[in-house]
Parts: C-alpha cells; sequence; structure tokens
C-alpha cells in the first residue's frame, strides 16, 4: 500500500515537476529574449547613450596671443593660472555639490548669489565659474575631495599679464569676462575662463589674439572626473600683435607726462603713420581688472576727476588754440595769398561791435605771415581770415585731417569739430557770423580737436601726404595690405613755407625758442597753443589778466604743442597737450621737446643718419616719482564742460592770450 | 552529464562508492560558473585581483571542498537533522531581527567577531527546503489532500518570511515564499489551494503596499517609469541598461565595459555582476552564462527525479528552483523588467554568506545523487 501511495505522489511529482521545468524553460527564454531585446535590437540607441555617458568634451582655449611692441619687449602675455569651475551635467545633484563645496571652502554671498545666476544662465554643459585664481592648497583640498564633489573640475587656464602697468594701459586696454550680451549665442564666449578684450587694441584685435578653440574629448566617469583623454584637437594660439609702439619711449612718456597732473601725448612717424608712443596721465595699472576688480576702486577710477581710465590723446577734445593757425596759414597760401602780406597789430582788432584782442597787451607791430607764426600774433591771423572764409578755412582743416575720426586701430576715438557755414546753420539756425571767423583763426569757439588728430596735421604738415596713424604694426601669420597714403594736394612750396614758419618758432624770436635741441641736424619745429577754458571779463582785464599761475587749476588753460624734427628731413612728430597746464610755450613744448630728443635718439624709424647723442647733462630728466598734487577743487577736467565753457563764451573773442 | 544510476541501493556506500556515484559534471559545472564569476570580478575591479576577484577566489576554493565534504554525508543524516537546523537558523533570524530592532537599521547578518558573516536569510532557504521536504516526505498523498495539514508547513513558511520581511527585505521574502510554494505544488498539494491562494493576493498586496518602506515604494514606481528620475532612484537601472544595451552583440572587449569600468554602473560586484558580463562579452557571453545556468538547472532536475525517495526528489526540485529563481529575478532585475530588489546572481555576486549558501545547496544536491537509492524505512511514510 505505501508504495502505490509513494508511487502515486512520485508520478504526481514528476508530473509537475514537468509543468514547473517548462515554465523555467519558458523564463529562461523572456530572459534571452529581454536581452536580445535590449542588446541587438536597440543597441544602437544605448551605445550612444554609453558614449555620451562616457565622453564629456571640453573645449579647450588657445592662450591669448602675445602683444609685443616693435623691438619684441612683451607688453601683454598669458600666465598660467587654475580655477575651479562646476558642471552641472556632472553632478548627480548641483545643490548637494555645492553645500559640500561651501562647506569646505568659504564663499562670500555675492560669490554665491553669483554662481547661482550663472548656473540658471547657462546650459548645464557649460562649466560655471567657482572661484578664478586658486591657490595651491585650496588646489590640493579640492583634488582630495573630488569624490564628495562630484561635477567640480580644476581647470589650468590662463591669466592676462601687463608687464608695463600704468605706461600701456591705454593702449593696450585690458580683457574681461564676456557680458551677458557679449556671450549671446556663442558658446565660445560662454566658457568661464575665456576673456575678451575690453578695451584698447585688446579689444581692437581682438579676433587675432583670440586663436581658435580646441577641444577635447575626456573619457570621465560617473562623478565627472576625466580619467583619461582620448582625443584633443588643439586650438590655434592667439596671433602675436606687434606694435608699433617704442616700449622704452612709451615708458618714457607716460612717466614725463607726470611731472603734470593730467596730459597726453603723441608721439609718431609723419611718413609711414607708426605711433611710437601714445601717452594719457594719469593711468591706472591693468592688471587690476584681471582678477576682477573691486567696487571700490572701480568708483575710485571712474570718478576721478582727472579721468584716468580715459586715452585722452584720442578721446580727448580740446581747443586746438594757435596750432590751427598753422592750417589757417595754408588756406591762406592755397587761397593765394601772399605771405609776404603784412599787418600791423596794435594788440586788438576792432571788429563789428567788439574789440578782439591779441595775446601780447603792447601789440607787435608789423607782422607777416611768418613772423604771424612763429610770434603766434592774433590780430594777423584776424585779418587774413576774413580773406579766407571760414569754409576755406573747414576745407583746409579736413585735409589735415580734423572734424573727422582719423581712423586710428584703438576704440573710442573723438572726431572732433571744425565749425562752418552749413553746420552752424544746421545746429544753431543761425546764420555764420563774420566774428566768428575770427575766432576760429585761433583754434577757438567752436573748434575741438584730439592731440591725435593734431599730431596728424603736423604730421601731414611735415610729409605731404594724407598719413594716417596706427599703432599695429603687424599680425603675425596674416598678411595685411600696406597701406600708402595719397598726396595732400596742397602745394608743396606752401607746405614748406608752413613748415619753415614753424621751425621759426624754435629759434630765438619765436614762442618755443626755449625748447630747441641744441644739437645741429636735430632742431624741431613745432608751434605753441594755448586754449582759454573761461571767461576774462571786462572788469577782470581793466585790472589786467590774472595770471595762470595765480588761477586755481581747472580755469586755468590748456597748454599746446605740436612739433616734428629735424626740421630739415622731417620724420618724428610730436603733440603734448597739458590739461590746465597754463603756457603752451612753458608747459607743453619742453615735454615735446624731451619726447623728440627720445625718439631721436632710438630713431626707430631709422630715418637719421645716426641717432641723436645729446651733450653730456643735457639729457631729458624724468620728473621725481612723487606726482603733483591733485586739485583741490571741484572736479572740473570732464572734457564735455570744457567744450561748453568755450562754446557758451560769446565774448571770448576779447580776450584770447597766447 | 554523465550520470550513475547503475549502481545498487545501500544503507552504507562506502566512500569510493560514493564518490563513483557522485555527478562529477555537476560538480564541473559549478566550478565552470564560480570561476566565470571570478573573473568577472577581476575585470569589474579594473582588471585587478583587488578588490573582489582574490577575496572571492579565496572564499570558492573552501566552498567548493565544503560542497564535496557535504555531498559525501549521507542523506538520511540531513533528513533527521533537518527540523532542528530549520530551529537554528528560525532562532538566529529572530535573534537578527532582535538586534536589528535594537540597532534601529536594517539588519540582515550577524558578525561574529568580525572574522565571519552570517546572513541568515541566505541559508535559511537550505534549511526551509529540508524541512519543508521532510515533512512532505512523511504524508501521503492524501494527506496532503487535507487542508489542515497543510497548517505546519504555512507556518514553517510564514514565519521566516515574516522575519525576512521586517528586517526589511522584500526580494528574499518574496522569493523564500515563492519556492516554497513551488515545493508545495511539488508535493502535491491540491490546485484550488493555489487558486484560493491566487485570488487572496491581489488584497494582501494592497494592504502590504500602505506598510512598505519608502525606498522600497519608491523603487517600485520607478521601476514603471525610472526615467522619470534619472538621478535619483531611476539612476541605477538606466545606467544598467544603457551598459548592456550598449555591449551589443559581442560586447566591448574583456575590461573594456565604459558603464562598468567608470563607474556609472552601481553594484557592479554584486547585484549587477551580470551586466558587467553583458557589457563586455556582449549577448554571447551573457547567453553563454544562461545556458550553463539553464544546464546547471536541468542536471538539479535530472538529480532529484532519480531519486527513489520523496525526501531527495522534493528537496532536490525546492534547492534548484531556488536556484533558478535567484538567477531569474537577478537577471529580470539589471534588464529592468522587474524592480530592483537586491537579489545576487548565485555563484557569481561577490558575497561570502551568498555564496556560502550556495554551495551548501549545491553539496546537497550532490549527496542527493550520491544516496538517490537510499532507504528510509516504512514506518517514516505512514
Amino acid at each position: 500500500m505505501g508504495i502505490v501511495r509513494d508511487t502515486d505522489r512520485g508520478r504526481l511529482l514528476t508530473r509537475r515537476a514537468f509543468v514547473i521545468g517548462a515554465a523555467q524553460a519558458g523564463l529562461f527564454g523572456v530572459l534571452f529574449n529581454r536581452l536580445y531585446n535590449l542588446q541587438v535590437k536597440e543597441g544602437d540607441r544605448y551605445v550612444t547613450l554609453a558614449e555620451e555617458n562616457r565622453v564629456s568634451m571640453r573645449v579647450v582655449l588657445p592662450p591669448r596671443g602675445l602683444i609685443i611692441d616693435r623691438k619684441g619687449v612683451i607688453l601683454a602675455r598669458s600666465d598660467k593660472s587654475f580655477r575651479a569651475v562646476l558642471v552641472p551635467e556632472q553632478t548627480r545633484d548641483v545643490k548637494e555639490t555645492l553645500r559640500s563645496l561651501y562647506e569646505m571652502m568659504p564663499f562670500e554671498d555675492w560669490e554665491k548669489k553669483r554662481i547661482q545666476k550663472d548656473l540658471k544662465k547657462n546650459r548645464s554643459f557649460v562649466p560655471v565659474l567657482l572661484r578664478e585664481n586658486i591657490d595651491w592648497e585650496t588646489l590640493s583640498m579640492l583634488e582630495l575631495h573630488t569624490p564628495e564633489l562630484p561635477g567640480i573640475v580644476i581647470e589650468a587656464g590662463e591669466t592676462r599679464f601687463y608687464p608695463f602697468r600704468e605706461s600701456t594701459a591705454h593702449i593696450l586696454g585690458y580683457v574681461g569676462a564676456p557680458t551677458e550680451e557679449e556671450a549671446k549665442n556663442d558658446p565660445l564666449l560662454s566658457q568661464p575662463s575665456f576673456r575678451l578684450g575690453k578695451s584698447g587694441v585688446e579689444r581692437i584685435y581682438d579676433l587675432d589674439l583670440r586663436g581658435e578653440p580646441g577641444n577635447s574629448h575626456l573619457e570621465v566617469n560617473a562623478f565627472g572626473r576625466p580619467v583619461r583623454e582620448l582625443e584633443k584637437h588643439e586650438g590655434k594660439i592667439g596671433h602675436e600683435l606687434r606694435l608699433t609702439l617704442d616700449m622704452s619711449l612709451q615708458d618714457f612718456a607716460q612717466k614725463r607726462l607726470t611731472a603734470e597732473l593730467s596730459a597726453s601725448s603723441v608721439v609718431m612717424d609723419c611718413v609711414d603713420g607708426s605711433v611710437y608712443s601714445i601717452a594719457s596721465s594719469p593711468s591706472f595699472d591693468p592688471n587690476q581688472f584681471t582678477y576682477g576688480i573691486s567696487k571700490d576702486l572701480w568708483s575710485k577710477l571712474n570718478n576721478d576727476p582727472l579721468v584716468p581710465l580715459i586715452n585722452k590723446a584720442v578721446m580727448g577734445l580740446y581747443a586746438p588754440g594757435s596750432t590751427f593757425k598753422t592750417i589757417v596759414a595754408l588756406a591762406a597760401l592755397e587761397i593765394g595769398i601772399s605771405p609776404k602780406t603784412s599787418y600791423f597789430c596794435p594788440g586788438h582788432l576792432d571788429f563789428g561791435n567788439h574789440r578782439f584782442h591779441c595775446w601780447k597787451k603792447g601789440g607787435h607791430g608789423s607782422v607777416d605771415m611768418k613772423k604771424g607764426i612763429y610770434q603766434s600774433c592774433d590780430v594777423f591771423f584776424y585779418h587774413t581770415s576774413q580773406k579766407i572764409g571760414i569754409d576755406k578755412i573747414y576745407e583746409v582743416a579736413r585735409v589735415m585731417g580734423l572734424s573727422q575720426k582719423i581712423g586710428i586701430d584703438l576704440p573710442n576715438e573723438k572726431a572732433g569739430l571744425v565749425p562752418n557755414r552749413e553746420w552752424k546753420q544746421k545746429n544753431y539756425k543761425e546764420a555764420w557770423q563774420p566774428g566768428e571767423t575770427l575766432v576760429a583763426s585761433i583754434g577757438q569757439g567752436y573748434m575741438l580737436a584730439t592731440p591725435l588728430q593734431l599730431a596728424v596735421a603736423t604730421a601731414r604738415i611735415a610729409s605731404g601726404v594724407a598719413v594716417k596713424p596706427h599703432v599695429m604694426q603687424s599680425v603675425k601669420d596674416v598678411k595685411r595690405a600696406q597701406e600708402t597714403f595719397t598726396p595732400l594736394g596742397l602745394k608743396p612750396e606752401n607746405l614748406q613755407f608752413v613748415r619753415d614758419a614753424m621751425a621759426a618758432v624754435c629759434k630765438p624770436g619765436g614762442t618755443a625758442a626755449a625748447s630747441q635741441i641744441p644739437v645741429a641736424g636735430y632742431e624741431i619745429g613745432g608751434k605753441t597753443g594755448t586754449s582759454q577754458v573761461r571767461r576774462i571779463s571786462k572788469a577782470e582785464r581793466s585790472k589786467g589778466v590774472i595770471p595762470n599761475e595765480k588761477r586755481p587749476w581747472e580755469e586755468r588753460d590748456h597748454a599746446l604743442f605740436i612739433s616734428f624734427a629735424p626740421v630739415q628731413n622731417p620724420r618724428y612728430v610730436c603733440c603734448v597737450v597739458v590739461e590746465h597746464g597754463g603756457g603752451g610755450s612753458k608747459n607743453a613744448a619742453p615735454i615735446a621737446r624731451d619726447l623728440l630728443i627720445e625718439v631721436m635718439k632710438r630713431d626707430p624709424a631709422g630715418a637719421l643718419p645716426k641717432p641723436l647723442v645729446m651733450p653730456e647733462g643735457k639729457d631729458p630728466v624724468l620728473p621725481q616719482k612723487n606726482a603733483p598734487a591733485t586739485p583741490n577743487s571741484e572736479p572740473d577736467t570732464q572734457l564735455d564742460q570744457d567744450e561748453e565753457l568755450i562754446m557758451e563764451d560769446d565774448e571770448l573773442t576779447e580776450d584770447p592770450i597766447n | 552529464m554523465a550520470y550513475h544510476n547503475a549502481l545498487p541501493s545501500d544503507h552504507d556506500l562506502g566512500l569510493h562508492d560514493k564518490l563513483r556515484n557522485m555527478p562529477w559534471g555537476f560538480v564541473f559545472l559549478v566550478i565552470l560558473i564560480s570561476s566565470f564569476g571570478v573573473t568577472l570580478l577581476y575585470s569589474a575591479g579594473g582588471a585587478n585581483w583587488e578588490p573582489w576577484a582574490g577575496k572571492q577566489l579565496f572564499r570558492m576554493i573552501p566552498g567548493l571542498f565544503l560542497m564535496l565534504g557535504l555531498a559525501m554525508v549521507d542523506i538520511r543524516f540531513w533528513f533527521k537533522h533537518s527540523y532542528m537546523i530549520y530551529g537554528v537558523l528560525l532562532a538566529l533570524l529572530a535573534a537578527v531581527a532582535i538586534i536589528g530592532h535594537i540597532g534601529m537599521g536594517a539588519q540582515r547578518w550577524i558578525n561574529f567577531g568580525g572574522l565571519f558573516v552570517l546572513q541568515p536569510s541566505e541559508h535559511m532557504k537550505v534549511a526551509l527546503a529540508l524541512a519543508l521536504a521532510h515533512y512532505f516526505h512523511n504524508l501521503s498523498y492524501e494527506e496532503i489532500g487535507n487542508p489542515l495539514r497543510l497548517l505546519i508547513p504555512a507556518g514553517m513558511v510564514l514565519l521566516p518570511v515574516g522575519l525576512i520581511l521586517i528586517q526589511p527585505n522584500l526580494g528574499t521574502a518574496t522569493l523564500t515564499a515563492l519556492f516554497s510554494a513551488t515545493v508545495f505544488f511539488l508535493a502535491g498539494v491540491r490546485w484550488w489551494v493555489f487558486a484560493s491562494i491566487g485570488v487572496g493576493v491581489p488584497f494582501v498586496a494592497m494592504a502590504a503596499w500602505n506598510h512598505l518602506h519608502a525606498y522600497q515604494k519608491a523603487r517600485l514606481t520607478t521601476f514603471l517609469d525610472p526615467e522619470k528620475d534619472p538621478l535619483g532612484a531611476g539612476y541605477n537601472i538606466i545606467q544598467s541598461k544603457i551598459a548592456l544595451g550598449s555591449g551589443g552583440l559581442f560586447g566591448k572587449g574583456f575590461g573594456m565595459g565604459t558603464q562598468s569600468q567608470l563607474n556609472f554602473l552601481p553594484e557592479k560586484h554584486t547585484d549587477f555582476i551580470f551586466v558587467v558580463l553583458a557589457e563586455e562579452m556582449g549577448l554571447i557571453g551573457a547567453a553563454l552564462l544562461l545556458m550553463l545556468f539553464f544546464i546547471l538547472i536541468v542536471y538539479g532536475y535530472v538529480i532529484s527525479l532519480h531519486s527513489r525517495h520523496q525526501f531527495g526528489r522534493l528537496l532536490g526540485l525546492g534547492l534548484t528552483t531556488t536556484m533558478f529563481l535567484y538567477l531569474l529575478t537577478n537577471v529580470a532585475m539589471v534588464t529592468g523588467l522587474i524592480p530592483v530588489v537586491g537579489i545576487p546572481l548565485p555563484l557569481i555576486s561577490y558575497g561570502g554568506s551568498v555564496m556560502l549558501a550556495f554551495y551548501i545547496a549545491c553539496g546537497l544536491l550532490l549527496s542527493i545523487a550520491i544516496h538517490k537509492d537510499a532507504s528510509f524505512g516504512r514506518n517514516n511514510l505512514d
């Protein structure tokens, strides 16, 4: 019985075991089918996903190109630095990573806010900058804690450094992170380490200096930590930019200008347009911008009445004053007025209802054109300008490069202004007054020019061709058409006459005789200018005009000097403008003379038979380190205000002084 | 696969007979699968014996000897002591629950002085198989038809399942219940019992849902749509599927699995070890391992059905089913067919306690094969 029952159980068990076994075999089939679907049928999709998982593409920023001077001195270079960035897509949880980071490293509130903002703004594969220029200690700490900080990546980057600091700030400009607007639609610019030229040649030649970004395909693990590099396409290093600048001259100029509170200068080549130096004082240290400038320093620089951030040589507008007489003389000669024509100067000219004063109270006596220039007689030009007419003066001024943007390769160049009838009608809805021509003839009134424009005008007088200034000499590996300058279309003898008159300015009897270079063959020619920034009332004039030195700084006249050298075979041109410097002959000419000495000592154009050697003890001396005291009065150096002062002064014509 | 069934039945087989009776094909399969596992752990460790493959190998060798040693033990010894073994394991399970309660955390193992970690829930399956096989061995077909007779074995199942559930270890509890149901079914429990349980389960499941831990609920919900939470709960299974899918037909090559080697794959040395294989050796490799397991399980069936006693049949089929259920659950889990429940791949996944449990199970299967003709005596049947 037991056996039978046992056999029943056994048969049942065998039957049921086959049921279970069949079910298990079926389930094996299900597993295999699942694997087949995943691995073969949908395999391609998952291959892509695995690749996306594994490979992280990083933009490799190329080093920014060097900027060097004409001799190869490095003016701007890129130094290695490290920064910590966060790649949101490589974190498991951005907030978690940040929380851990903030526990390890102190962050200011504003930094946290910025990081939050950047996280919102950018797509998740764009790294967000956490901190720039981290030191070794922080670096190793972050590396050590990588597992707790998924998504945090240390990037080696570069920091722009300007070894000459203040001396090149205005020309080179500086680099900074692109603004939101600039970075729009350009993933390259969204890279946290990307730096964009913000001003100066850094901005103008940004695309050349930038180079081409490469990319690197990194194999990353689940924490976003790179395991190895799969592929790397090196970017192209930015092109090396060679400037026409002579750095030692530039440095000298910048330091020489510190003798004055606020001044600017241009030294250029009148044949090929190379700018050897552009200085504007006071200046700033562009390296401070690289690390992100502090709010305090920024507002200090921004609110400084001496506008250190502005390149005054290119952006500063001044009434050209008597320097403009060279152009009026040219206009006179061009319409056929004989240089022998002379007028008597009693110290003033009565015209209409007004009395127009000459700067010399007693008058110059009999004055011809040459004396009119070297003695800077206002009365001579009052007479002559009536014959020329404002439109012809305007025409010649335009030929000389005034009242227009010259087209130098620096940003924010100002156009300046030389008035004419049409302009007056258009802007003031009034007819041009004959008396205004008199004011214009001595470079006052509506007239405004930048120091660069005055330098260009001087260069054109000196060379007879339409020279255009430039600071870029060459961009390595980039060919650019050589610029040739067309003749001005003025009679060569007329230009020669003006040059001779300017030479006389720096000879005994001339207004700048004291600033001559006393070495034969290296003499200079020039023209002084003093532009008035305030009105002299009749009452004041009757009591005697207060000398510049006794007036508050901001009421003093601007001092100007344009010059070229050597007189026999001009090559170098220099223009100096000293804001509120007093007189052109006294304050601007000595600086110009020093700059011309220095440029001829170096002879960057190689145009001189041999470089200038100054007699023992006659070399220019740089001013003491201590900068002059800042003006003790309200800020006024706003150039616009100067403009207004001059423009609104309808009685100004009574009081030109030079 | 040669199976020796020609030997005479004898109460006391000599060592020589036992060795001759030993299904060496089965032993070879176990060694093959275990070595497969060590190889995979070597790859998962970045082509290195550290940190897993070396240790696994050092456990594998004594484990195999233990298996062979257990095979030599007379099957009637296991029959005699099955309730006692069950009782010890149940006590240990209860101890774990109590320690876990005191420790205020999920507790699944007992640590013997840091030298040896015992996970009673893993060994409970073997003990339960012994106890159930013993119980049903003593019941006639008619007696099994009596529902009252099922109360004791139901209790034997529900006690450990309950203790495992409160650990909490949903996966192991479910598998234990499923395997027990299979043994019930094989023992001859009537269809209607299973039918009424099938009706009752949905209600129990609904009640259970409300008692699930949040992480278990999360596992179940992300299972339905893991892409919904790609960085959170769904991360594991998505990465696992990517690894499997990108392996393709031939795989990326041994040690070349990007998902495994770059740590995208979670738990690659334990629950997800199968994925390392499928990524690096493709469908071919995965199918090969499945095939080896299939043969092993068929072998288990053959051994069990050749046993002349009900105890051996039920125990053998129970253990084989356990092995199958583990394999099924693990592979289904990593391929996204079912929720991630933390079930390791038998003989392959890293971990001493689980490995030991499977070697013991294999040892018992071998013992059944060797002692297939053992006589239990009549009085035990009635």
